[in-house]
């Protein structure tokens, strides 16, 4: 028997018969639920939006708005899942996400919408949309063609926070969380989602090779656009025990396994720096399945969090059945798409120094658009300044520059014992010509990606000269904020 | 109970777009049997089919048929024009994605490893992949169109202030969020029914009858809705309609043909890149002497509506302004891309944009701001209302709308706040614009311009109404329904628009050409009245009164001589009378013509016009943008439904914004689309939109001779958006005030950025990209 269940709109749910690399998206529409739509199968316009129940969250059981054309089953085994289709009950009240959509005209062609309303219900039930950034950023994984977006932003300020007294309210109050293993084959596919590292091993050691999967934003992608069928996959979803952040002993030690969305959180308190980072990274819906690990293990030259983690001096944890091992996270990449990860072994723990006071740091992605969308250059930078003001330490690192996310050596060199001036930043950017020969691709030129990654520095050194820690203002015209633009 | 046109409405099928219960195609319950059709395509940008040899994917488990050239049973073309597009191509391909076979299977999956299995061969020939290749080549798809008046070369020579350049924009796909798609199914009598995502069900039709050698009473087209058309449905929805039908021929099951996003983006057409160069002269006052302009289009490799589009870029290059001389010509170009097509505007905003960017480099050279120079253009009294092809602009309401928006939009004030800004800030510069429009309302095919109704009462005196347009979004049904209630004095709940189709109504237009609710909704109002006429007569005799006194129909009630009859006791009597209780209504816009061999004539049945002001702000250090606010007041006529009209002019606009700005196609050596989906091609997202952003609708403004004294609105709000273009101009003419600015569309952080620089050397419309100059911090 295959025995994978969830429950979908409050019934019980076992897809017999869908193998374990079909979507989420591909079960609902086949199974006649087509209220959820397909508009791109890549998690960036949003058509697909469903919601899930996240028992485990940090600050409490919460619903997540999560692309369903990038859930495998099984990664959903024993969740709570709800669709357009469940949100109103027959004869019952309409549910205030979808009336507020409607009550603006917030759909013209309507094909968006069930998504939109998918991610207001999530709206609906968070408690932390008190800044208009954090709206912009609840609706950024959602693409509509027609209306202009003015109405959805007003529905989605009217409902943000709402908490109804509803059965998604309740289900909140009441979920506790329950992993329980899982293992099934469907059509020579297996997939075996573990609970704890050890059946992990145990896993690994029957099937030496097998691919992981974290939040499968990346690796859904080989599903759904290449047509891939992996015969063996190990969803990593269950292992609770590598999520979660903490700050122990001058470190914040960040969990693989940690959602994007809740590293943004624990970022906006701890690290300034990747906060900045994640408000333009992927959106909520990816956010809310991708994970810190899955980000980086993919080694990708664009990745954004890698930047920002090399700058602030990160370690990462590599354990295997045999034990863990540290390494510093720029030896961590050893060339496009590869890293130093061992067979038998995955990254466990992203582990970053506490930022001392007085310490300079700040990150900037820079993309044809701001939201949702591929880095054509990001940068992070950090800097410790001596009592007298010149650049005593310095870790200025890049991503889109190079084949893998790298910092600048000639650059930093330049700088370091230099007095913190605008001449100075001026002439160690000039560095960057031999630091880095970037390429021209359809996100941009290398002239392009030359001139921002100095301008970049340039824009640091804007923002630090006063105030050592700048945060994103609300709504930035672009990644750099100088201190004139802020009055 | 009031009437409901004119007032605020929800959309008619709003509750079901938010529960999920509105139906697109690809969501119909799958017919029994049903197969899946996907398409095999070219690989190649051109060359000759040396070899294609599809039976070892014949041979596969679960595929039902592989279908060619060969196997269409009509005439294998799809063209909705010319007659150069067949639906599968015979011996040469022409673009990466055309058509070559159709695959039929069990499942996609299975479709997918026959579609591996297919053995193809090309021999390459020389591919033309831009549109400044194909003008280098002399490769053309029509002959030049030309309007002309007076003399321009007198005119410049004796200008104050002469202006050359180039213009070029660039393609954007239509990013419908509901890809393509249509499902066929066999009927008795070798017939077809087809379901289709398209806003022209009568094309569908015949196209579908043409590839299947049937006569057109053989095959039904309906069209339930669309996530979207924009201009991307109305010709290129058929090719899916026809493969699909070719499949059930072929195994007489039902088939669905559905693209993904990559296969939509790669396989159809986009809005057609333009390339103009102009000379322009102005006098010391700004106002413009005489124009020039020759104009390109990239057609891609067939005609489709291009000669239109081109005619309609011709059209609209004069804007909302009066040319004393002028030459004006263009022709379309052939390139081995997919054949470009409708997109909304259909050429006016590439013509539009070419006029914009002119004056405001004008302004910036004579030091006027960027109203000023417009108002000095306007059309006004004779002789300055005459359009370049010699029509009389009536009405015109330009200085209303430039005098109300300057007022409400505080125009005067913020431009000395933004001066203010740009003193003190040196990295961010803001730059505030103004941009009003004219557009031309009605296809300029003039015969086009028709539109058929049939509305059926029942006797419990509840409605349906059909007519020939589809709803796209656009809002057409709930104005459809307005106008029908409005009509037979009924609530809006007792009004059913149906699903388009060719059985109901027949021969119909394409839902197109902002002319939706002015053409269908007419017809729909003549039906109505014919209803109304038949019914008077038994309402009278039920309330008693005679023929000289009122009779009034309102909120599903008839009153007359201080007594009342309920609209569904009057239908029953008149059923029971034996009167007929369905009518057809038949509209055509009069007096229009045009003859393109001279230049002249009056394709126009009315111009709709708009204005915006705009302010965005620049990031000098990287080139990114925003649009801070935005205030637009829009000529909509007496709007039929206001919410539905405002719904238009906002999405329009970002729309427009999106086109300029972030939606940048790049194509490789090879001809294959690089950007196919949303992962590289950036429509904007909800934080793109302004925050600020404040739309009103000119009020005590009917619009004679169209339905309800309204207006159209479905296309000329995107060309609001060019304002934005001129903003960045100025934003980044305060970067370093006095020089020259170079500004390529679209407006990427990076083409900003090259502007401010001054670094730019050449930049087309996004297909390739020219990389030049030194690095370095710049400011």
């Amino acid at each position: 028997m295959y025995g994978l269940e969830f429950t979908l709109n409050g019934a019980r749910t076992s897809p017999e018969g869908f193998g374990p690399t079909t979507t989420l998206l591909q079960y609902l529409r086949a199974t006649g639920r087509t209220g959820t739509k397909e508009g791109c199968a890549e998690g960036d316009c949003g058509a697909c939006t469903v919601a899930i129940l996240d028992p485990d969250a940090p600050k409490g059981p919460t619903w997540r708005a999560i692309n369903s054309c990038l859930v495998l089953l099984p990664t959903i085994h024993g969740r709570q899942v709800v669709t357009i289709e469940g949100l109103s009950e027959p004869n019952g009240p309409v549910h205030p996400a979808p009336a507020a959509l409607v009550e603006r005209l917030g759909s013209q062609c309507g094909y968006c919408t069930p998504g939109f309303v998918m991610s207001l219900f999530e709206a609906c039930y968070r408690t932390d949309l008190d800044r208009p950034e954090r709206l912009d950023d609840q609706l950024a994984g959602n693409l509509c063609r027609c209306t202009g977006y003015r109405p959805i932003r007003e529905a989605a300020q009217a409902v943000a926070g709402l908490r109804p007294s509803d059965r998604f309210r309740a289900a909140l109050e009441k979920a506790e969380a329950q992993r329980r293993s899982w293992s099934g084959e469907q059509g020579g596919q297996r997939f075996f989602l573990p609970t704890r590292l050890e059946e992990l091993w145990a896993i690994q050691a029957q099937f030496p090779g097998i691919r992981l999967v974290a939040g499968a934003t990346d690796l859904g992608l080989e599903i759904t656009k290449r047509f891939a069928e992996p015969p063996l996959l190990c969803g990593l979803e269950g292992l609770s025990e590598l999520r979660g952040c903490r700050a122990q002993a001058g470190h914040h030690h960040l969990g693989a396994m940690t959602l994007l969305a809740d590293l943004e959180d624990y970022a906006e308190l701890h690290l300034p720096p990747l906060h900045r980072m994640l408000r333009f990274f992927a959106a909520r819906p990816i956010k809310n399945r991708g994970t810190l690990g899955g980000n980086l293990v993919t080694a990708s030259p664009i990745g954004d969090l890698a930047p920002v983690l090399l700058a602030l001096g990160a370690e990462v944890v590599l354990t295997g059945r045999a034990g863990s091992r540290r390494l510093p996270l720029s030896d961590f990449f050893l060339g496009y798409r590869k890293t130093a990860l061992g067979p038998g072994e995955l990254l466990s723990e992203v582990i970053v120094p506490a930022l001392e006071p007085g310490i300079r740091a700040a990150a900037y992605k820079v993309s044809k658009r701001q939201e949702l969308d591929i880095s054509t250059v990001s940068a992070s930078f950090w800097l410790r300044l001596d009592p007298t003001g010149r650049v005593e330490d310095l870790r200025l690192a890049y991503g889109g520059m190079a084949a893998t996310p790298c910092r600048a050596p000639r650059t930093e060199a330049a700088l370091r014992g230099q007095p913190y001036t605008e001449e100075n930043v001026r002439r160690a950017a000039a560095e960057l010509e031999r630091d880095f020969q970037p390429l021209s691709d359809h996100r941009g030129s290398a002239w392009y990606r030359r001139v921002v990654a100095q301008n970049l520095l340039l824009g640091f050194w804007l923002e630090t000269e006063q105030q050592p820690l700048p945060q994103l203002p609300t709504r930035p015209i672009g990644t750099v904020t100088p201190p004139e633009a802020r009055r | 109970m009031n009437s409901p046109l004119h007032r605020p409405a929800l959309h008619e099928s709003g509750h079901r777009h938010a529960n999920g219960e509105a139906l697109y195609v690809d969501d119909l319950p799958p017919p029994r049997g049903m197969l899946h059709g996907l398409v095999y395509v070219s690989p190649v940008a051109h060359g000759k089919i040396l070899r294609l040899d599809v039976s070892a994917a014949r041979a596969l488990p679960g595929v039902h048929a592989v279908l060619t050239a060969a196997d269409i049973p009509g005439h294998n073309d799809i063209a909705p024009v010319g007659k150069d597009e067949p639906l599968l191509a015979t011996d040469t391909v022409h673009c990466v994605g055309q058509h070559v076979a159709l695959i039929v299977a069990e499942s996609l999956a299975q479709a997918r490893r026959a579609q591996a299995a297919i053995v193809a061969e090309y021999q390459p020939l020389p591919a033309i992949l831009s549109l400044k290749e194909a003008m280098a080549a002399g490769s053309y798809l029509t002959q030049p169109h030309l309007i002309r008046r007076g003399d321009v070369q007198v005119a410049l020579q004796s200008s104050a202030l002469v202006l050359e350049g180039e213009v070029e924009t660039g393609a954007q796909d239509h990013f419908y969020l509901e890809t393509q798609v249509a499902l066929v199914v066999p009927e008795e009598e070798g017939g077809y029914r087809v379901w289709s995502s398209t806003q022209h069900p009568s094309e569908v039709q015949a196209k579908v009858a043409e590839i299947m050698g049937l006569a057109r009473h053989q095959v039904v087209v309906e069209t339930p809705r669309m996530g979207g058309g924009f201009g991307g449905k109305e010709t290129q929805g058929a090719h899916f309609a026809a493969l699909a039908a070719l499949g059930a021929g072929a195994t007489r099951r039902p088939v669905k043909v559905w693209l993904n996003r990559d296969q939509d983006m790669t396989q159809t057409g986009k809005r057609h890149p333009f390339h103009s160069k102009y000379r322009c002269g102005f006098d010391r006052d700004g106002k413009i002497t005489g124009l020039w302009v020759e104009t390109h289009s990239d057609g891609g490799w067939s005609l489709d509506l291009s000669r239109a589009i081109l005619d309609r870029c011709l059209f609209h290059l004069d804007n909302a302004y009066y040319l004393p001389n002028l030459h004006f010509s263009g022709r379309v170009c052939r390139t081995h891309q997919p054949s470009n097509t409708a997109f909304r505007g259909f050429g006016g905003p590439q013509g539009v944009a070419v006029i914009e960017v002119i004056l405001e480099r004008a302004a910036l050279a004579l030091g006027l701001d960027s109203a000023e120079i417009r108002a000095r253009n306007y059309y006004g009294p004779a002789p300055r209302d005459r359009t370049p092809y010699d029509q009389e602009v009536k009405d015109c309401r330009l200085d209303r709308i430039h005098r109300e928006l300057l007022l409400s939009a505080d125009y005067q004030n913020r431009l000395a706040e933004v001066a203010a800004y740009n003193q003190t800030s040196r990295y961010q510069k803001r730059g505030l614009a103004f941009q009003p429009v004219k557009f031309g309302i009605s296809f300029t095919h003039s015969m086009l311009n028709q539109a058929g109704a049939l509305v059926l009462i029942y006797a419990d005196g509840s409605v349906q109404v059909n007519h020939g347009g589809t709803e796209m979004g656009q809002g057409l049904q709930t104005k459809i329904r307005a106008i029908a209630a409005h009509e037979l004095g009924l609530l809006v709940e007792q009004v059913r628009v149906m699903t388009t189709a060719t059985d109901k109504v027949p021969n119909t237009s394409a839902t197109a050409a902002s002319s939706g609710a002015d053409l269908n909704g007419a017809a729909v109002k003549l039906a109505c009245e014919t209803l109304r006429e038949r019914l008077s007569p038994v309402a009278r005799s039920l309330l008693g009164i005679g023929e000289a006194e009122d009779l009034s129909y309102q909120g599903g009630t008839v009153r007359g001589g201080g007594r009342s009859v309920s609209f569904g006791e009057l239908a029953a009597v008149a059923y029971a009378r034996q009167i007929s209780l369905s009518a057809t209504g038949y509209y055509r816009t009069p007096d229009i013509r045009y003859d393109p061999a001279i230049g002249r004539g009056k394709p126009f049945h009315y111009f709709a016009y708009g204005a915006a002001v705009v302010e965005v702000e620049v990031s000098g250090l990287t080139g990114e943008h925003k649009v801070r606010r935005v205030d637009i007041l829009h000529d909509v006529g007496d709007s039929l439904v206001p919410t539905i009209d405002v719904g238009q002019i906002e999405g329009g606009f970002i729309q427009g914004l999106g086109w300029l700005t972030t939606e940048e196609l790049v194509v490789d050596a090879q001809g294959r689309l690089l950007t196919h989906s949303p992962d590289t091609y950036k429509i904007p997202t909800a934080g793109d939109a302004p925050r600020d952003f404040r739309v009103a609708l000119l009020t005590g403004a009917p619009q004679a001779d169209v339905v309800h004294g309204s207006k159209a609105v479905g296309e000329p709000p995107l060309m609001l958006a060019i304002g934005v273009v001129s903003a960045l101009r100025r934003a980044i003419d305060a970067f370093r005030p006095g020089a020259e600015v170079t500004l390529a569309i679209p407006c990427t952080p990076e083409s900003v950025l090259r502007a401010i620089t001054s670094l730019e050397t050449h930049e087309s419309g996004g297909n390739t990209r020219a990389i030049a100059g030194s690095a370095g911090i710049v400011i």
